[in-house]
This record gives C-alpha cells, structure tokens and sequence, in this order.
C-alpha cells in the first residue's frame, strides 16, 4: 500500500484519527518533561543569568516557523503535481500554525532581547527574517480566504508558496547583505547552540520533539477540520439542488 | 517579438496615453510623498541625504504598486483576456507584454523622475547616476513580480488591497539591494555585489515569473 | 469534422451541470444550443473554446481553430472602431480589417471611439471581431443581444456567409437567428439534476 492511499478525505480523516489521542498524550508529555526539565532543572547562565531558559520556547518556535513553511511548499508540490485535495487543504492548514509559530519566536525574542540587549527590537537579520516570515504568511492566508472557489484557492495559493519561497530565501541573503551594510556584526549572536552546554542541550532537544509533534497535532486536527468544512459545503450544495 | 505581440504592446501603451488616470497618477504620488518626508522629517540636510536613498525606493515602489491592478483587471472585464487566453499569442508572453508595457508607463518614468526629487531630499553628488542605474535594473523587476501579483488576484472583487499585501512580502530583496546600491553609491563604498544581485533578480523573474503568472492567469480564467 | 465532443461533462464553479454531451459539427454547419438560463451554454462554449477543462469526456479540434464571442465584446473604449479590429487582426495574424468593417456595415463609424458607440453598435463591432480572426470554428453566445431586426439579418448573412467558406458555427441564442440549416441541440436532457462536486467532494457523498 502506498501513502497515497489516505489522499482520500475518508480514509486520512479514519486514520488520522486513530493516531490522534495517542499523538496529543505524547506531545503533551514531550512538552510538560522538556519545558519543566528546562525551566527549573537547569543551573543558570553565568552571563545571561536566568533569562536564558526562554530558549526552550524561542528556539523550538523558530525552528517550527520554518519547518511550517517548507511542509506547505512540499503540499502545495503535491497539490500541483497529483491534485491531491488532502494535501491542498493541509497546506492550508499548517499556515496559521506556521504564523503562530513565527509570532512566538518574535515575541519570545524581543522578551528576551530586552534584558540583554536592552531594546525589544533590532534589525538584526535574523530578527529581521523572521518578521519577513511573518509577511510571507499573512499574504498567503489572506489569499486562501480572498478566494471562494476552493480548487481555484488551492492552486493559486500553491503558485503563490512556490513563487514566496523563492522570494522568501531571496529575502533572507538580502537581509544579511544589508545589515553589514549598515552596521558592524551584531555583537550578540542569536545563535544559542553555538555557545550551549550539554545541560542546556538535553532538555532544548526534548522541547524541539515537543513542538515537532505539537506541529503535527495541530495540522492534522485543523486538516480534518478543514475536510469536515469541504464536506459540509458538498452537502449543502447538494440540498440546494435537490 | 512576433507582431501579435507588438500589436498588444502598442495598444497597451497607447490606452495608457489616452485614458490617463491611473499611470500618470503613480509619478504625481511620488513627487507628493519626496515633498512630504522632509516636512515630516524635518530641513535638516545630513538626515535628509542619509534617508533619501531609502525614500526614493520606497517611494518609486510604492507609486509602481498603485497601477498594479490596472494590468489585468480591465481586460478582465471587459472580456479581452479570454479572447487573448486562446488567441495564438501565448498566455506567458501576454504576461510578458503587460509587464513591459506597465514598466514603460511607470518604471521607466520614475526612474527619469527620481533624480530630480533626489535634489529635493538632498541626495549626495556621488549617488545620482547609481539611483538612475539601480532603479533601471530593478523597477523591471517590479512591474514582473506586479504582474505576477495582478494575476493571481485579477477574479477577487476588490483585489487592490489584497495585491499589496501579496505584492509587497515580494518586492523586498529587490528594495534592499536597490537602497543598497545607491546607499554605497553615496559613501563611494564598493557596490559591484548588490548591483550584481539586483541584476540577477531582474533576469531571474523576467525569465521565470511569466510562466507562474500565466498558470495564475489560467487558474483564474476557468 | 472541424470540432467534436465525446461524451462531454461540463462543470461550473467545481459543479458538473451538463454531462453525456456528444456532437460533432462539420464545416459548413451549424449548431444552435437551446435551454433555459443557467443550462450551462456559456459554460459549455467556454469548455469548447479551451478556457477551462472538461469535467468528463473530451474536446476533439484542431489547435487555433475556435473564435470565441462572449457576453462582453472585448473592446477598448477610448480606442477607433478600426484601432479596435486592427488589433484583434494583428493578435491573430491577420492583416485585412475591411471585409469586416464592410460585413457589419461599420464603415461609418470606423473613426468614432467605441465608447461612443450604441449598444447595438458595439456589439456589432464585437462580432467584426470573429472575421479578423481568420478561425472557422465560431462559438458565439447570445450575438443577437441589443441587435435590431435589420443587424439581426445582417449577422445571419455573415454566418451565412462563413459556413459556405467551410467554417463552422456553435449559436447559444434565444432569439432565432432565421438560420433554418442550424441543427437545434435541447441542452435539457444532458443537465445534471443531482449536483455533486465531482472527484474531491463525492468521496463523502
């Protein structure tokens, strides 16, 4: 049996649902172990001192940010190449996910930010590529929604997420460009993992499974979500004519 | 250019002229917004050379963005799109076409434009032949992506908002490499890699966005 | 034949609302399709012309052969009735404009902008249009909208006049066009009466 198999609405919605319980338990427990280990059983920094634990949210929200855009890009690739409805709709699905993510990561970071660098904000280029992230979702939402048809909504979202995607990597060299244009290197990397002990490191990776699985939970609850939607509209079509 | 092509260039143009309005319009916001950023800002000379470069391209892409729905909509309406959709001309050069014909109405005009409101925002002496290069390289670029913008929403009611919002996420490395170039221009810094850069996009999306227009394009016809 | 559908499904807005359509037109026929409003003509000219896929079945014709004339005519208002059809000529390759301008009794009007053309008059030019084209497979819907009697006749000599030349004509009218040789399609027994969204949607119906 190939995957392809749960592109029909009513075989993804039956299996999907089987997992479901036993995928909420584990990103529950995934999340309670990783963000409690972090949070209360790690020494603090000796530089950052205890501001330091925000990591276990930021970089895992992050992370997801972006993994949440590359899932739509290769859905919406599946959406044009087989015209899988499944695939279409769960692209659609994971987009606000992705943008909750990208706003969690902005906000944790300005938290963050503001007792280390002493300001909310910096046009830092990552900082900086994020809140492009951020544009990139809210234009492809709002096109989703724009459009009534949803076959012609599905294939010119998909136009748009291949089209953003190149534009969105674009983006990202071009921020980096302009900063050393402007300024000297950011003197404070943002980048954790560089500098992270083992003790840091262990309970970062249980919080990134969490999000992961988070991720997933959420994509497929809001996907069947989003087949019952499709399906209700059938039925009352439907009606109407007969 | 086969002659079908050239046929619908000239009749873009030529509606440009004669209807006015809309295309004119986008030089008249410029020369606005170049008058009102220093009355917000302030005289101060220095601020105003520091920001002009910035100012300039935000403003010449923001007056671009104000013709975008012009490109496909009308003939959306009035049926002329699906006559051009199955005429021999292909979809993907009638995009092409369309982007040119906007980018000769309006990037082309405020590139000429942009040197005369750079005085205005006292822009330093060494900056202005790289404002007039970079904006020729990258308001193509612009009017390509615009188009690509205009298509995928030329069947919303009421797109024009939603254009920018899709149009605008799109036109950001080429506003950064182009404030960049002139930027450089301007400190006499060396600017061969934004330039280089500003370039490629424009070859890039004059090469690749027609097609993904075009596939928007027939989406929207069906 | 010049165009031939094989059991032909047509859908509009993701909704089948003809199906199990076969027909072919040789050249030097016509066909007139009938029903009601919402029978789905225009969808189905529009499936013929190739602006969107057939939901079942298939369009069999040559690449470049179909004119299609729909509700709007596809003018330019502040352009010449003659800047008009030269352009359309030139999209299609062709170069003569004046057998059209003389065909729909445009001369007159050749050097008035078309916005000031009546709606009669429009229309008119809207199917000069067709002859630049050079196509012979017509797809006309409605033509005879906000025509007088005495245009009326004149356009049935036109098509009159094309199917001798070996094209071919598919008419959606209400009014009858006087074109006795017209083969009459009653599009009523092809429409679909229990609507489904078709692939996607009947997984769940």
């Amino acid at each position: 049996m190939s995957i392809w198999k749960y592109a029909n609405p009513k075989r993804f919605i039956e299996a999907t649902t089987r997992v479901l319980p036993w995928l909420v338990a584990l990103t529950a427990l995934a999340l309670a172990v990783g963000l409690v280990w972090g949070f209360f059983f790690t020494p603090d920094d000796f530089r950052q001192g205890s501001t330091v634990k925000i990591i276990y949210l930021h970089v895992p929200a992050a992370m997801m940010a972006i993994n949440a855009w590359i899932m739509m890009l290769a859905t919406s690739l599946i959406w044009i190449v087989r015209r899988h409805h499944v695939s279409a709709l769960a692209a659609k699905a994971a987009a606000p996910i992705g943008l909750a993510f990208t706003l969690v990561a902005l906000a944790t970071g300005a938290l963050w930010g503001q007792p280390m660098w002493g300001t909310w904000w910096a046009w830092d280029p990552r900082l900086t590529s994020f809140l492009i992230l951020a544009l990139f979702y809210l234009g492809y939402i709002t096109l989703w929604s724009a459009v009534e048809d949803p076959d012609t909504a599905a294939d010119l979202t998909a136009i748009l997420c291949l089209v953003g995607s190149v534009f969105a990597l674009l983006s990202r060299y071009a921020v980096n460009l302009w900063n050393q244009g402007l300024h000297q290197e950011a003197s404070l990397s943002l980048d954790a993992e560089k500098n992270v002990a083992d003790v840091f490191w262990l309970p970062l990776l249980v919080c990134i499974a969490g999000f992961v699985l988070l991720f997933v939970t959420l994509v497929l609850v809001r996907t069947q979500t989003e087949i019952r939607a499709r399906r209700l509209q059938a039925l009352l079509a439907r009606e109407r004519v007969a | 250019m086969g002659p079908g092509m050239r046929a619908l260039l000239l009749r873009d143009l030529r509606l440009a002229v004669r209807s006015g309005g809309g295309f004119g319009l986008g030089l008249a916001f410029f020369l606005i917004l170049s008058v009102l950023v220093p009355l917000g800002v302030g005289a101060d000379g220095v601020v105003l050379g520091r920001i002009a470069p910035g100012i300039l391209w935000v403003g010449a892409l923001l007056a671009c963005l104000l013709s975008l729905d012009r490109i496909f909509a009308l003939d959306h309406e009035d049926g002329s799109l699906d006559l051009l959709a199955i005429s021999p001309v292909p979809l993907e050069g009638v995009v092409a076409v369309k982007a040119l014909a906007h980018w000769l109405v309006t990037g082309l005009p405020l590139t000429l434009m942009a040197p005369g409101l750079g005085v205005l925002l006292n822009l330093g002496p060494s900056a202005y032949g790289w404002l007039v290069v970079s904006l020729l390289l990258g308001t193509p670029t612009l009017s390509l992506v615009g188009a690509f913008g205009a298509a995928l929403t030329v069947g919303v009611r009421r797109g024009g908002l939603l254009l920018s919002l899709l149009v605008l996420p799109l036109y950001i490395p080429t506003l950064i490499f182009g404030a960049e170039v002139v930027r450089r221009g301007a400190e006499g810094m060396a600017l061969a890699t934004p330039l280089a850069l500003l370039a490629a996009i424009s070859l890039g999306a004059a090469a690749l966005l027609p097609f993904a227009s075009a596939a928007a394009l027939r989406v929207n016809l069906r | 034949m010049l165009i031939e559908a094989h059991s032909l499904a047509v859908a509009r807005g993701g909704v089948t609302v003809l199906a199990g359509l076969t027909f072919a037109v040789a050249p030097g026929a016509a066909l007139s399709l009938r029903g009601p409003n919402g029978a789905g003509k225009t969808t189905l000219l529009r499936t013929l012309a190739g602006l969107q896929p057939p939901a079942a079945g298939r369009v069999t014709l040559a690449p470049d052969t179909v004119a299609y004339a729909a509700h709007a005519d596809g003018l330019k208002s502040s352009l010449t009735v003659a800047e008009n059809l030269a352009f359309w000529a030139a999209i299609f390759g062709c170069r003569d404009i004046d057998r059209a301008v003389q065909a729909l009794d445009l001369s007159l009007l050749a050097r008035r902008p078309a916005g000031e053309l009546s709606a009669g008059q429009k229309r008119r030019l809207g199917l000069a249009r067709l002859l630049v084209t050079g196509r012979p497979v017509w797809l006309l819907d409605e033509p005879t909208v906000s025509l007088d009697a005495a245009s009326v006749s004149l356009f049935a000599g036109v098509i009159r006049r094309h199917l001798a030349g070996g094209g071919a004509a598919i008419i959606a009218s209400h009014v009858d066009l006087a074109l006795p040789e017209a083969r009459v399609l009653e599009l009523a027994p092809y429409r679909v009466r229990a609507l489904a969204r078709d692939g996607f949607d009947e997984a769940f119906l």
